[in-house]
């Protein structure tokens, strides 16, 4: 009797346990809208959206490279699997066709899709549901104006059980905090613009803040540098490696023409960002440059007084055109093979006396050279920036086919010794054998001013 | 320092900075004018050799990186009597104005071929992405370029008088 009672308590509660899951777990499904492709918006409205989805940087994602823009089907690798984007274009079948604007602002709010299954947080809904049922408006007017594509999304390559959808209510119940950010009286309007841009539909801390084991963000390192499509994305709080800190004026500089002077160009996934934030107006750009600095705080003493130097150093119109390649700015002392290869392949941009975003960026500036892991140099190295279509745009020569594995941690070894006071990197010709073989995956792009759909001559799938 | 290089097919030693860039010893140590100065810079392309297979701007590459390495430069392409395809896909189109910028030009879509013989025009837009024309002939580069593949091709497909008797 007793043994009986026992199992008959044990089964209820496993009963009531899924049973409370389930109820947890369960979305209703939105009905399809069947006239929803083919509501008509305001100009403005869906202007106002274009606007928004360039902040958003939907494009990314959700195409593929040279195929038509939001018709989804990118392979986004996690440490997961892979997840395809979705398309997001107003065809009924394949799309967003049927979505109605709940379903829209719904999916925004709750990463949950009209049917009612949950969403991957691949999608950014922990950074999405911040956005305001305005401009959610603004964004499904957009979208659902633009063409319709008809493209059927390949099936995610995930490992079970994390193919099974309900689980995503427990993460989310461990990881998702929902609604819109509570105003902080003590701010300025620009600061509370700027995190609302930043922490909602820029979703900056996507790739910039590190994530944790079960894939969500890390809010104890809040910016503290993350990954993205095989770059670092560099840690954009007080751990910011730059050395001439970032500051409102520089910041925006950058956000708003994808290179600074003290800073370098925006490349890799960065560069998709500043070319698509060409949308917005100077006063978001400024208003996010407002938030982010503030979170990345004042610099240390010492990072101030090195900051002077080097702007005496790089300030002002010193610099002039060298004649060309031939002679090297530097002479190697006759150290190390690594020495003797920077000075003649690259001393001649990254020392000659180009400005920024033609000339090579001097090293002394350089967050890459200070920054904990050497993915981004190596990338660079092995694959070059390659130009933007059509337009002016910085460059840089590809070196795989030149240099060894064993050459570019030569290289990259020398330029750690002598350009910065951090510790020499680990396992350069592992890291290099692996980015060069493609075991580690990385998505090369033109380094500005690019749009990823229709055409994008010059983007390659790495 | 001596150094070793390969060039379209034959060794030559030079004494030379290994730090100098190829494109100087290319013209001035072995008298191969064909690739071109440019900007020096690497942001033109009118330097273009073929390294291994692939096209690398030769004012940017240290010649210390190309001992024993294949260097393939545009007299490596065909002589004046006997063009390559490429150089007679060029000269058939037409396709060069002042003609400074069409060796590199070759030597990217050379690479190019080599890998791909039927490129698409999105497909050469992208190869030769680095090299710039000032004349504006690229519309017929592109055309070049196909035909050239066509020629490639057509070369390598028995002819029709191959194998018949007598
Ligand atoms: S001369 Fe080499 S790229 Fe211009
Ligand atoms: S033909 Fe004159 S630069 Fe191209």
């Amino acid at each position: 009797m007793w043994a009986l009672r026992v199992v008959i308590v044990f089964v209820a509660a496993i009963v009531l346990a899924v049973g409370a899951f389930f109820f947890l777990a369960w979305r209703s499904e939105i009905p399809e809208d069947a006239a929803a492709a083919e509501a008509t918006f305001a100009p403005e409205l869906v202007a106002k959206g274009a606007q928004l989805a360039a902040l958003g940087n939907c494009i990314a994602c959700h195409t593929v490279p040279g195929k038509p823009a939001f018709a989804g089907g990118l392979a986004v690798p996690t440490p997961f699997g892979t997840i395809y984007s979705t398309n997001i274009t107003p065809d009924r079948e394949t799309g967003i066709g049927g979505w109605s604007e709940e379903a829209f602002q719904r999916a925004m709010n709750e990463g949950v899709d009209r049917r009612g299954s949950h969403l991957y947080p691949a999608f950014p809904y922990d950074h999405f549901t911040r956005v305001s049922a305005e401009d959610n408006r603004a964004l499904y007017a957009f979208l659902m104006t633009r063409p319709a594509v008809k493209a059927e999304a390949p099936r995610n390559d995930l490992q079970f059980p994390l193919t099974y959808r309900p689980l995503l209510a427990a993460w989310k119940l461990a990881f998702f905090d929902r609604g819109e950010l509570e105003p902080d009286s003590s701010q300025s309007e620009a600061w509370t613009r700027g995190r609302y841009l930043a922490e909602g539909l820029g979703h900056c801390g996507a790739c910039h803040t590190p994530r944790n084991a079960l894939g969500a963000e890390d809010r104890d390192h809040y910016f503290g540098g993350g990954e993205a499509e095989g770059w670092q994305a560099y840690a954009i709080n007080k751990d910011s490696k730059a050395p001439i800190p970032w500051d409102e004026q520089s910041l925006a500089f950058y956000l708003r023409n994808g290179w600074h002077e003290f800073h370098g160009v925006s490349r890799g996934p960065m560069a998709e960002v500043t070319g698509n934030l060409s949308a917005l107006p100077d006063s978001d750009i400024m208003a996010i440059a407002t938030y982010v600095t503030s979170i990345m705080g004042d610099p240390t003493p010492e990072r101030g007084q090195r900051a002077a130097q080097l702007r005496e150093q790089f300030e002002g119109d010193y610099r002039e055109q060298t004649a060309d390649s031939q002679s090297s700015p530097v002479n190697a002392s006759g150290g190390s093979p690594g020495e003797a290869i920077y000075v003649a392949a690259c001393a001649s941009c990254h020392e000659g006396q180009r400005r920024q975003p033609f000339g090579g960026l001097n090293f002394e500036l350089s967050t890459a050279v200070n920054a904990p892991n050497p993915q981004n140099i190596v990338n660079v190295v092995l694959f070059g920036l390659p130009p933007a279509d059509g337009e002016a745009s910085a460059v840089m020569p590809a070196f795989r086919h030149l240099l060894s594995d064993q050459q570019v941690a030569d290289v990259l070894a020398y330029m750690r010794e002598r350009f910065s006071e951090e510790q020499p990197w680990a396992g350069l010709v592992e890291l290099i054998a692996n980015t060069r073989s493609g075991a580690h995956r990385v998505t090369i792009r033109p380094s500005d001013g690019i749009e990823r759909a229709p055409h994008n001559v010059g983007a390659e799938e790495g | 320092m001596a150094i070793l290089l390969t060039v379209n097919g034959s060794p030559h030693e030079v004494d030379i900075d290994p730090a100098t860039p190829l494109l100087y010893v290319l013209r001035d140590e072995l008298a191969l004018n064909g690739a071109k100065y440019g900007c020096g810079l690497g942001q033109c392309g009118s330097c273009t050799v073929v390294v291994d297979g692939e096209a690398v701007l030769s004012c940017m590459v240290p010649v210390m990186l190309l001992e024993g390495r294949e260097i393939t430069t545009v007299e490596g392409l065909g002589t004046i009597d006997k063009p390559g395809p490429l150089q007679q896909a060029f000269i058939e189109v037409q396709a060069a104005q002042c003609g400074y910028c069409v060796p590199g030009m070759m030597m990217s879509a050379h690479a190019l071929l080599r890998r791909n013989a039927r490129p698409s025009d999105a497909e050469i837009r992208e190869a030769l992405a680095t090299n710039l024309c000032r004349c504006g002939t690229h519309m017929r580069i592109l055309a070049a370029i196909r035909r050239a593949g066509e020629l490639m091709q057509a070369a390598s497909l028995p002819r029709p008088d191959e194998g018949r008797a007598g």
